[in-house]
């Protein structure tokens, strides 16, 4: 490994999830330690008012309007657009036609919220049912949508590996940008609630009923959010024609397989471990100099004991502040890799802690606990983002400080 | 990068042969299904009877190319898949619906996420390194490549497990039929191409590859470029992005022993090949591909199992039917696009 690699640089951020609608919401969300969760509102299904979830708050035509698009359209893409937008216009670049520009985004349910009405009607005749709920149904086009709303053409990509989908598209972007192939890539992930995953997840019995708490010892599960976040990364040159401080440099990444079960962590972490370690590796940091682990903490039994002991055996005796931002947007699924990651990079930004809600029993297997209070005014240097999922797929982001 | 080992599955008899095969597997239909092996020797046995066919084809697939490649594990896995575990996605959603939300059972639920296929074949192998899927419609294939072309290039990974699956479910064909993709009527697939109308074949396959860094005597082939470009403005804009490949190896038409197309049968879909084939590719032999695998977004995995095929083994097989192609090809240009959407630029050379 080359550690004089091009460095690539955080120069925009966008984000929306159940605790605001852009950036200054979410920080004003976490300030006020006020979580995104209550019952559901938009989607019929008889789990209303049985499990809580994390619903952006506002409806396919207020997303559609906010982001430029049409309000027909999967809620993935409207979501997505409203973050993507934010995010460029928050780098400050406006001539992404005349630059090397890519659009890496994530998703895992496409439009799936638009073929769930589609399919009442088809399963009964074949001939039945409004093709245009069902023509966006690929998660690859719920990107070339955003793509083309955005005016992004030289580089598309999705990609859907469940709930570390968007940490992985972060890291391609930048290794994109690395390999001299594009200048600025636009890289996160979306995901919109939908009956089909809420009721998948239920059929694991993996939701809990109440508001979940990530790392404690009497969790009882996950609940459900949705959102998009993504950053905008350029390369050393383009940063330099932009005036613009970067947020953060991407210092260390990792991808590694769990090679375990295709839904259950292995107990003792393995994939998680060798993604921490790996990301470390590459950032050429050491455990000491990770300030803040923004954990993946669903708040499963499996999830959070699996990671928990990864962490342990990579940074013990010594633990830098960790909690789980699920504890307010609920998992997003295939955005929370980067609703995470921007929330990294506005950590290291504005030198925050965010708590992890409704923690009051240290895990019997751990020897640490997450921090449950809302800390300003930190030295937050470098910031590792955990982002884990079904299939084994387990990915570990760093991001630091530019200059440092 | 070398390409030391590959394995298709298609509707074809692609799967464990090591040339061309000899006949051209016909059929008389508007929608083909792979010829599926026996996975028992390729598919863990308790595995088989809970996994779905893209499954089964992914992971065997897979399987033989280690095989072929004399591996065990793998340093990294990358997948491609445009429409992703269709067959257990439908299943759920029918049960969903039918059922009103009660009774459902997860099992098909957890083998719906895209990324089942190459999280099965890293289970199978116990590979943990790299594992990534794409799920880019025309570029599903294209960015996994690229993805492991990088990962070599950084020595993340000595070696990449490439490949692409995608499969064709009764919901999926009726539902694509009624966007007038397909044709109406029963067509010969010898006959699909020559007798272009409006619509084509569906098709699906799995198609996987070895790649590596450095070469060995058992190389197959060298992958020595891809490219992708999304909706260009016309034939003009085509032309210059194909010679714009071309030149950056220090190449131009002429240096094609045969460019591999993925005319359709579609008349709108081929207008584009037909115009570079009189103009760009005038004095190239020209053959297609998707008489024998269908028409489906990954489907350029098949073509680059083709290519790769007729320049390890030479023009032999179902590829002697090729006008005018020397019996020992040394350079292959794959240009296939998918709805005039996403373009892509393979260029395959001998070692």
């Amino acid at each position: 490994m080359n550690y004089s690699d091009p460095v690539v640089y955080v120069a925009g951020l966008g984000v929306i999830s159940a605790i605001g609608n852009n950036v200054p919401e979410t920080l004003a969300a976490f300030s006020n330690q006020q979580p995104g969760m209550g019952d559901i509102t938009m989607l019929d299904t008889i789990h209303r008012t049985q499990l809580p979830v994390a619903e952006v708050k506002l409806n396919n035509h207020e997303l559609a309007g906010l982001g430029g698009m049409q309000p027909t359209q999967p809620r993935t893409a409207l979501l997505s657009m409203v973050a993507a937008r934010e995010a460029l216009s928050d780098a400050g670049i406006s001539n992404i036609d005349q630059l090397r520009t890519g659009f890496i985004s994530a998703n895992t349910t496409g439009g799936m919220d638009l073929s769930e009405n589609f399919f009442s009607e088809f399963r009964k005749d074949h001939k039945a049912g409004n093709l245009h709920d069902v023509i966006n149904h690929e998660c690859g086009t719920v990107t070339d949508l955003v793509a083309d709303a955005l005016g992004v053409h030289h580089y598309i990509s999705t990609i859907s590996t469940a709930c570390s989908s968007s940490a992985n598209a972060i890291f391609f972007g930048a290794r994109l940008i690395r390999h001299n192939m594009l200048d600025l890539v636009i890289a996160g992930g979306t995901d919109a609630l939908t009956k089909f995953t809420i009721n998948g997840f239920n059929t694991l019995m993996i939701l809990d009923k109440e508001f979940c708490k990530p790392f404690d010892e009497n969790r009882k599960g996950l609940n459900l959010g949705e959102g998009a976040g993504y950053v905008v990364l350029v390369s050393e040159k383009l940063l330099k024609g932009l005036k613009k401080k970067p947020y953060a440099t991407l210092s260390g990444y990792a991808n590694t397989n769990d090679a375990y079960h295709q839904t259950a962590s292995s107990p003792e972490g393995t994939g998680s471990w060798l993604a921490m370690t790996g990301a470390l590796k590459r950032s050429g940091l050491s455990t000491g100099d990770i300030d803040y682990i923004n954990l993946h903490g669903t708040g499963t039994q499996n999830n959070d004991v699996a990671e928990g002991t990864a962490i342990q055996r990579l940074f013990a005796p010594v633990f830098p502040y960790m909690s789980s931002t699920k504890s307010f947007t609920g998992h997003t699924l295939g955005a929370s890799g980067s609703i995470e990651a921007v929330f990294s990079c506005l950590a290291i930004e504005h030198g925050i802690i965010y708590p992890n809600l409704r923690f009051s029993t240290q895990m019997k297997e751990l020897s640490f606990m997450p921090e449950t209070k809302y800390l300003s005014n930190q030295p937050v240097n470098h910031v590792m983002s955990n982002s884990f999922g079904f299939g084994g797929n387990c990915s570990s982001l760093i991001f630091s400080k530019a200059g440092i | 990068m070398f390409i030391r080992a590959l394995a298709s599955i298609s509707p074809q008899h692609t799967f464990g042969a090591d040339e061309l095969p000899s006949e051209i597997v016909t059929y008389h239909t508007n929608r083909l299904a792979c010829i599926e092996p026996d996975y028992k020797a390729w598919v863990d046995l308790k595995m088989i009877r809970r996994m779905s066919r893209i499954i089964k084809m992914g992971v065997a697939a897979a399987s033989l190319c280690l095989k072929n490649a004399g591996l065990e594990v793998p340093d990294a896995i990358v997948t491609g898949s445009a429409y992703g575990c269709l067959e257990d996605t439908g299943i759920f959603l029918n049960r969903m619906i039918e059922f009103n939300e009660e009774m459902l059972n997860p099992t098909a639920f957890i083998q719906s996420t895209h990324n089942t296929v190459a999280a099965q074949i890293a289970l199978s192998v116990k590979c943990y390194g790299y594992n990534n899927t794409f799920v880019h419609r025309g570029f599903s294939f294209e960015s996994a490549l690229m993805d492991g072309i990088m990962l070599l290039k950084d020595n993340d990974a000595n070696n990449v497990l490439v490949g692409a699956a995608d499969e064709i479910t009764d919901i999926s064909f009726a539902i694509l039929r009624r966007f007038g993709i397909y044709r109406e009527q029963e067509v010969s697939n010898l006959q699909l191409i020559g007798e272009p109308a409006r619509g084509t074949i569906a098709g699906e396959g799995a198609a996987f590859f070895l790649l590596t860094k450095e070469g060995s005597p058992n190389d197959c082939a060298t992958l020595d470029a891809i490219h992708c470009f999304y909706k260009p403005d016309g034939v003009e804009e085509i032309t210059s992005e194909i010679d714009s490949f071309l030149r950056a190896q220090s190449l131009a038409a002429a240096d094609m022993d045969l460019v591999i197309n993925g005319q359709n049968g579609d008349l709108a879909n081929d207008s584009i090949y037909k115009q570079l084939n009189t103009m760009m590719f005038a004095q190239t032999p020209v053959t297609q591909y998707k008489h024998l695998c269908g028409e489906y977004p990954t489907s350029s995995a098949f073509a680059l199992w083709y290519a790769t095929t007729l320049i390890k083994n030479g023009n032999t097989g179902f590829g002697a039917g090729i006008d005018t192609l020397s019996s020992k090809p040394r350079k292959i240009l794959i240009y296939n696009h998918y709805k005039n959407i996403h373009h892509s630029l393979f260029l395959v050379s001998a070692c």
